[in-house]
């Protein structure tokens, strides 16, 4: 396939979508599949042979469509372009659906729930990265190239020097999505300037962070974005080879990243000679084994070279020196996903979005106590208020909000005070947390925050790689006091001890998963000290969460004494 | 050669281009405690003992694994410092069972001579108490898993300079654990050649000769630097 024949091939397969009666989407990313996406597809597969409509109306099983929670989800668009969506939907509701669009309207199976496309959870979002999701069927490389796919890759073997290309990221402000926010354009450049023989670029999709399902999603719902974007990279800073690491558990998304390098490669938009050129990009998936310190970068590179995946020290910086010694730029998915719209519409258009340091949007998993939870990309900036009342719709049963967890492991709790805080990276470090990859968990009264702390520094005990002691001893030793105030059985002395290792393993610790590993206990002694104190002067948790073993001491202090009034309700 | 000039301690010092600044410092006579560095084999900067500041960076950096490089600004000694030194010996202390009066190793101990060195009192953590074997399969060695420290120094020497990579590590974290060939007992080892440079190699009581009973274990980790020197440089010495 050469500039014009990706052309001809995009409005090929437009032009056969218009024709098409009806199209009808459906969600067929992991969530849906569970809520039982699969059943309907079979229903309506099977009305369709029998009315033998094939040739009029088509089912694409598309990506993640955002609201999970409220699966399987079903959109209906016709000729005319009038759309509708349907959430929680039966199979037989889904046959009734069909036969009532086709004028065919059956009594049985009753109506499924109509979802308005302009609430609040959908209006409030921009879409960049996810813009494709419930737009194809990943496995449809056509689908993809009607939508623009491989277009903006065609434009820079075109029209581009790979300077152009490092300087239009640079321009448009993209920081990276994997946690750190480091600026992409200014990655790409070193490893542009950096001589070498041969140079590589690495998309991290190991995505480790619990809850967390963004690259994943990525991954599974629009691969050829993915792929699209590393050929740019490529292209920008000289490397001919690229690895994806995937973490083993997400065969689904493995699966389908294979079949698209390989449909991409059958019509020579990746591999030799790409679209024409001279330019040469090959993709290799490698699928990591379970461990969450292989998304740590140079861990993950020693893990694609075949080793014992544990970090090494920086610097050497993977720019400098990083797969077989060579120059690496390595970047999240999600920040890869950025890549080929900038290209495509510019880096002024991307820097409309966000905020002066924080530019575009950022994808979340939002999850936790809020009515709607799933995947939704908002622009950064948006207050952390206005995700979780308006995208998320607020809190269930009328639960009083009391923090939204954010970064994951490495991350913190932000208290209620702070809900007009705008999400980019400045304001959440701030408040002690980071913007992380995007894992959101929306918190309610009930919620115990020593417990939640306590949940992190377990997981990063058992993520620990063991390579350096204060990680390794550290963390063990910060959950054995964790444990002992969630168990009624720490003193004043043990909280002193704590905060004194959360100060060692952060300062002192190797690889960042060590350096960030207290971060979650630094942040609710931060902004809950008086639930430590709780559990440790009162032996009572206020939460009612935690299991006590002591019996409450009755003279407490002042700041406490609210609590003997809810221990008495109990 | 070329030659870079930095500060340590506030002393103007010269180092030789691709020296670390451990290297650095020793070639000055400034000690700067370490454990999971041996003179001679790779560095791992795993133990974090050799940290200091160094000025324009917020972290600290171990000596180690960080080359000097011109006008770099380095101290090797604050209270901060002193004070993470010790806590991280008490870390080491707690992870395993170190009742020196009972080791084979006892006064001839790195891990021993650190805390003595570095005042290190008290421990102030859990003593974690791990219920750990000892491997006496072998017929000229033991391995006693109570007393290592996990620094690597064994896999490193065997697989760097023996060339028998019969060391390797199991598991993570907390569970880490030295093993021999694919975790079979040492004594039926088909790569290791018996050498003792292990051994030798090893900081603690963890590695012993069989038969050294309470205290009797002497090692001397710098036959490394003597085979080294013979090899590369021709200069044979005892
Ligand atoms: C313990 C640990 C785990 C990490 N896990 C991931 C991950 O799963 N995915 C990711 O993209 N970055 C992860 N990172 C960050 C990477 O090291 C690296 O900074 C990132 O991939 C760079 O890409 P970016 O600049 O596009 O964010 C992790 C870092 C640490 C310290
Ligand atoms: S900080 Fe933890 S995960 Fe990172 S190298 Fe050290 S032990 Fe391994
Ligand atoms: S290994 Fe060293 S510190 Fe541990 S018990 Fe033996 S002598 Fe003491
Ligand atoms: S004795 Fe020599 S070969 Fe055997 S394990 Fe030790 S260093 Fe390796
Ligand atoms: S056995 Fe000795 S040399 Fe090997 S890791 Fe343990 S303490 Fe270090
Ligand atoms: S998986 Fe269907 S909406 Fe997310
Ligand atoms: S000696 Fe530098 S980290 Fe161990």
């Amino acid at each position: 396939m050469n500039h014009a024949s990706l052309e001809i091939a995009a409005e090929d397969e437009l032009r056969r979508q218009q024709d098409l009666r009806l199209r009808i989407f459906l969600c067929y990313s992991t969530p849906c599949v569970a809520a039982g996406a699969d059943r309907v597809r079979k229903v309506l597969d099977e009305l369709i042979t029998e009315h033998t409509l094939a040739a009029e109306l088509e089912i694409v099983a598309t990506g993640c469509m955002g609201p999970c929670s409220r699966g399987p989800l079903l959109r209906l668009r016709h000729a005319n372009g009038s759309e509708s969506l349907y959430e929680q939907v039966e199979p037989e509701q889904a046959r009734a659906l069909l036969l009532e669009a086709l004028d065919e309207p059956s009594s049985e199976g009753g109506t499924a729930q109509a979802l308005a496309l302009d609430m609040p959870f959908f209006a409030r979002q921009t879409r960049i990265v996810l813009s494709n999701n419930s737009e194809i069927d990943p496995e449809n490389l056509d689908h993809a190239l009607a939508r623009g796919s491989y277009g903006a890759l065609s434009k820079v073997l075109q029209d581009m020097t790979p300077a152009d290309v490092c300087a239009e990221i640079t321009r448009s402000g993209l920081r990276g999505r994997g946690g750190g926010g480091y600026p992409a354009g200014v990655k790409w450049e070193l490893v542009r300037k950096s001589p070498a023989e041969r140079k590589y670029v690495v998309a991290n999709g190991d995505e480790g962070d619990p809850g967390a399902y963004m690259d994943r999603t990525i991954m599974e719902s629009d691969p050829h974005r993915l792929l699209e974007s590393m050929a740019i990279a490529g292209y920008a800073v000289g490397a001919e080879q690229g690895y994806l690491y995937v973490r083993g558990e997400y065969p689904l998304a493995a699966a389908r990243l294979v079949k698209a390098i390989k449909a991409a490669e059958r019509r020579g938009l990746l591999g030799s000679r790409v679209l024409g050129s001279n330019f040469n990009f090959r993709v290799d998936l490698r699928v990591g084994a379970g461990a969450f310190v292989c998304g740590e970068e140079t861990a993950l590179m020693v893990s694609i070279m075949g080793r014992r995946g544990q970090p090494v020290p920086r610097p050497p910086y993977p720019a400098q020196s990083g797969l077989w010694g060579m120059p690496t730029l390595i970047n999240n998915v999600e920040t890869f996903a950025n890549v080929a719209p900038i290209i495509a519409k510019g880096a002024d258009w991307f820097a409309s979005f966000g905020t002066e340091k924080s530019k575009g949007t950022k994808v979340f998993a939002l999850c936790g106590e809020v009515v709607n939870s799933g995947l939704i990309e908002v622009p950064m900036g948006i207050s952390l208020r206005d995700i979780v009342f308006d995208v998320g719709g607020g809190l269930p049963e009328e639960g009083r909000f009391k923090a939204a967890q954010t970064g994951g492991p490495s991350g913190g709790c932000i208290p209620a005070d702070h809900l007009d805080t705008p999400v980019d990276y400045e304001s959440l470090q701030q408040l002690g947390s980071i913007m992380g990859s995007g894992g959101l968990i929306v918190m309610n009264d009930r919620s115990c925050m020593p417990d939640v702390a306590k949940f992190f520094v377990e997981f990063c005990r058992d993520e620990s790689c063991g390579k350096c002691v204060p990680c390794r001893v550290g963390t063990l030793e910060m959950y054995q006091i964790m444990e002992r105030i969630t168990k009624g059985s720490a003193n004043m002395h043990d909280l002193e001890l704590l905060e004194d290792l959360c100060d060692l393993v952060q300062e002192t610790s190797l690889c960042g998963l060590g350096m960030t590993a207290p971060n979650p206990v630094h942040n609710t002694l931060q902004y809950f000290r008086d639930e430590y104190l709780a559990h440790i002067r009162d032996k009572h948790c206020p939460a009612g969460v935690c299991q006590l073993d002591h019996v409450p001491v009755l003279d407490m202090p002042e700041h406490a004494s609210h609590l003997i009034i809810d221990r008495e309700e109990l | 050669m070329p030659v870079i000039t930095l500060t340590i301690d506030e002393a103007l010092v010269s180092a030789r281009v691709g020296q670390t600044v451990l290297e650095a410092c020793r070639d000055e006579g400034i000690s700067i405690p370490t454990l999971c560095h041996l003179d001679g084999i790779s560095a791992r900067g795993g133990c974090r003992l050799c940290l200091v500041e160094v000025a324009g960076s917020n972290r600290l950096l171990p000596a180690c694994t960080t080359l000097a490089a011109e006008g770099m600004q380095v101290s090797t000694r604050s209270d901060r410092i002193d004070r993470y030194r010790r806590m991280i010996l008490e870390l080491s202390f707690a992870e395993r069972n170190h009742q020196c009066a009972v080791c084979v190793s006892n006064q001839n101990c790195e891990l021993q001579a650190l805390a003595a060195e570095l005042g290190m009192e008290q421990v102030r953590y859990d003593y974690l108490d791990p219920d750990l074997s000892m491997d006496l399969s072998h017929e000229r060695f033991g391995i006693d898993h109570n007393r290592c420290v996990l620094c690597l120094r064994c896999v490193r020497v065997c697989d760097e300079v023996e060339g028998a990579h019969t060391w390797d590590v199991k598991a993570r974290g907390i569970e880490s654990q030295v093993i021999t060939d694919l975790n079979q007992p040492w004594g039926e080892s088909l790569s290791c050649t018996s050498c003792g440079k292990c051994v030798d190699a090893c900081p603690t009581g963890a590695l012993f000769t069989r038969g050294a009973t309470v205290a009797e274990m002497h090692k001397d980790a710098g036959f490394l630097r003597r085979i080294l020197d013979g090899r590369e440089k021709r200069q044979w010495r005892r």
